[in-house]
């Protein structure tokens, strides 16, 4: 199914299209800034020329979202699985408390992704990021893999303050040399050369299929800050009975 | 070295009733009470007992009761046992003190200071044994234009609404801090009642799927739990923002508590805390709280209501205002004394506002700005009896929640020691050896009774006002009558004082 839509289509007539069609491969053109497409769907290839609203793919259970532009706030916000795919960047709170799926992100990404990205058994979500990130990525961390690849031109910082503080869970790979902001003690950074991780070389394999412009070996062949939790020094308040 | 704390209660045995069975020992997860050989008898270490009375009422012969220990440091008005006794502790261990249950200190009880009218002479009250009284109420949005087709039939446009068969409903406990049996006895309740549960932030056993049509569930900061087919099953979803007993905090489940079947239900990892952050981070503004209840409209096609639940705080009124224009279909408002699992008790007890003047102020600003249709009410933090019950409404609130007096039909004895996870009650435990004390068919059918006694006692107190409906109660203050309150107290709750007529 293609849609056309314009400025003035409100998301909720758009959005119950999307929802209600038999068709499983639904294409949005001219999006301009409707929210909360693919909501909770789970069968769908949902391509989007434009530029979605905020909480695109919000409980995304399965479907592909393939954007051909930007994306705004709250992209994939409690997202359960499937595929975000933007070519573009991606606005703030990016992948907010996601437990499945992946958000690949060929640009940048604003403030506060990845905030308590947490996994379950099988399901374990990834983010990863072409350019940089905004202050707060990956607070909160409770499982799942963030990946960040640095490879924007604007000389800006790969991260910017508060990366992963409150970080419980879960592990970030930052593609630099050297980390631009101090990481909070709770957090246990690692010098990690990328092709030596086969975690992160299978990520990045796979990001790469969507993104063909990308170099994989420049990717891989270089240095990464791994991010874990630091057991030693946990969050963990002490408690006294009272 | 860590400074001896005496017994706050003292386990009392007369042994000409004890016949050594053991009973007390088998059932206290404490380890207060032992069996010597060589003595013959049985001895109790009070210092580990909570006063949670399971002996008390498990002892066949009776011979079991805990007292208040006399014992006591020199009298001071200014310091007493329990502040100091909180300083050794922490002086013991460097920890922040964590309680359970809701907030017990003395601050006033407004409710108890709230009369009730009742019709004499003038206009005769109603007999709801002969009568029909309506107690059922319907939660959401009723601030819908009324619209006709072509013929000049009624175009039904009405927001979804949760229909309740009486104005109460169990209030948010997640799995993980009370039992599955505990969560079972609250769904099968509410199903055979005609009201609803909320399971809490820790998401919905699949067990649990097939009450469905009677279960709230929660989004909360943490996510735990939430995914598409749990959206899908309930019969509405709420928005955590803030709790009564914790206003301004977030949670904390530790691992410990994190069992597999609770693992499985949270969709966390077994043994790894559970982190629920204060705020959420994707929400900055009413804007943003508005975006996240249309992305929740727009993941089940607009079909359930959407609640905002945020706990009592001192410009509460400001607050549901922006919550009733953020196109939430309920508020769910939580007073200071709301119960929970585990709480930092310097939060408990000393953050928030009570629930009367918090719901008080909302409904008269809700309806100054125009918009009290917009938004149904629920309120929530001790709520003690039906009485209470018709004193909410009358204030103002569509319905009421309740947590402490649910679980205390449950068995609960009010110990206030969930947070240690070992409720020899069976109710606030992960122990199987626990869990399997409370037995959800008699627990269902206790709850049932008591809130089926409750909607009793409210269909005499309003056939003894006259009225018959719980509609026409609702935000009537003039039912309502102040005793010992001074003149701010009774401008904000809206009501006059007893003695003083219309």
């Amino acid at each position: 199914m293609i849609l056309n839509v314009d400025k003035d289509t409100h998301f909720s007539a758009l959005n119950s299209q999307v929802r209600n069609t038999s068709d499983n491969n639904v294409t949005i053109n001219g999006c301009m800034g409707q929210r909360y497409i693919a909501t909770g769907s789970s069968d769908k290839l949902i391509t989007i020329n434009g530029t979605p609203g905020n909480a695109l793919g919000a409980y995304l259970n399965g479907s592909v979202v393939v954007v051909n532009g930007n994306a705004q706030d709250a992209t994939g916000d409690t997202m359960n699985g499937g595929e975000i795919i933007i070519h573009g960047s991606a606005g703030d709170a990016t992948g907010y408390a996601m437990r499945g799926g992946k958000i690949y992100i060929s640009g940048n990404t604003g403030y506060r992704a990845g905030i308590h990205m947490k996994a379950y058994k099988e399901l374990r979500p990834v983010i990863v990021v072409g350019g940089r990130a905004g202050s707060f990525l990956g607070e909160y961390q409770a499982g799942g893999i963030i990946v960040v690849l640095g490879q924007n031109k604007d000389g800006l910082p790969i991260i910017n303050n508060f990366c992963g503080t409150g970080m419980h869970g879960g592990v970030m790979y930052l593609r630099c040399d050297k980390l631009p902001h101090a990481i909070p003690g709770q957090v246990r950074t690692e010098d990690v050369y990328g092709e030596d991780c086969p975690e992160l070389v299978a990520i990045i394999d796979d990001y790469c299929r969507y993104f063909p412009e990308f170099d994989r070996d420049k990717l891989i062949k270089a240095n990464f800050k791994k991010l874990t939790p630091n057991s030693d020094n946990p969050y963990k308040q002490l408690y006294t009975d009272n | 070295m860590d400074t001896f704390i005496p017994a706050e209660y003292e386990v009392v045995r007369n042994s000409e009733l004890c016949i050594a069975c053991r009973v007390c020992e088998r059932q206290c997860s404490n380890g207060v009470h032992a069996y010597d050989k060589d003595l013959g008898k049985m001895t109790a270490d009070s210092t580990k007992c909570v006063n949670c009375h399971r002996c008390v009422c498990l002892c066949p012969t009776h011979a079991l009761k805990i007292v208040k220990s006399d014992d006591t440091y020199k009298l001071n008005a200014n310091w007493s046992n329990q502040t100091m006794n909180e300083i050794y502790r922490q002086a013991n261990s460097g920890g922040v003190l964590l309680s359970s249950m809701g907030n017990p200190n003395d601050y006033p009880i407004y409710f108890n200071n709230i009369l009730v009218n009742a019709s004499q002479v003038t206009n005769p009250p109603i007999d709801p044994l002969r009568e029909p009284m309506e107690t059922t109420v319907y939660l959401g949005k009723k601030d819908v234009e009324i619209k006709r087709d072509i013929q000049g039939r009624l175009i039904d446009n009405l927001p979804p609404q949760l229909k309740l068969t009486t104005p109460i409903m169990f209030s948010a406990m997640s799995y993980g801090s009370i039992s599955y049996n505990a969560h079972e006895s609250l769904a099968r309740a509410a199903e055979e009642l005609g009201i609803f549960y909320n399971t809490g932030e820790g998401g919905l056993h699949k067990d649990f799927y097939k009450y469905g049509k009677n279960t709230i569930v929660q989004v909360a900061s943490g996510r735990f739990g939430v995914h598409e087919e749990y959206l899908q099953a309930a019969a509405a979803i709420e928005i955590k923002m803030g709790q009564g007993a914790k206003p301004g905090i977030g949670g904390h489940l530790p691992g410990s508590k994190i069992s597999e079947d609770v693992s499985r239900t949270r969709m966390i990892p077994q043994g790894v805390d559970a982190i629920s952050p204060a705020p959420h981070h994707d929400i900055y503004s009413i804007e943003d709280l508005r975006q996240l209840i249309y992305s929740i409209k727009e993941a089940t096609a607009y079909k359930k209501p959407v609640i905002v639940k945020v706990a009592a705080v001192h410009n509460v009124a400001a607050i549901a205002s922006g919550i009733a224009r953020s196109g939430a279909d309920i508020i769910a408002i939580d007073g200071f004394r709301g119960g929970t699992g585990a709480a930092p008790t310097r939060i408990r007890d000393n953050v928030g506002i009570p629930i009367e003047l918090a719901l008080a102020q909302v409904d008269e600003r809700l309806r100054q700005e125009g918009i009290r249709d917009s938004v149904s009410v629920v309120v929530a933090g001790s709520i003690h009896s039906s009485a209470d019950v018709v004193k909410a409404i009358a204030l103002g609130a569509d319905a009421c929640y309740i947590g402490t007096a649910a679980l205390l039909a449950l068995g609960c004895h009010l110990c206030r020691s969930c947070h240690t996870g070992k409720c020899n009650w069976g109710i606030a435990t992960q122990r199987p050896d626990l869990v399997k004390r409370l037995n959800p068919d008699i627990g269902y059918k206790r709850l049932v009774n008591l809130v089926t006694a409750w909607s009793h006692e409210i269909q005499e107190m309003m056939g003894g006002m006259g009225i018959n409906s719980i509609e026409a109660l609702k935000g009537n203050r003039l039912m309502l009558r102040g005793v010992g309150l001074n003149e701010t107290e009774l401008k904000i709750l809206g009501i006059h004082h007893a003695g003083e007529s219309m």
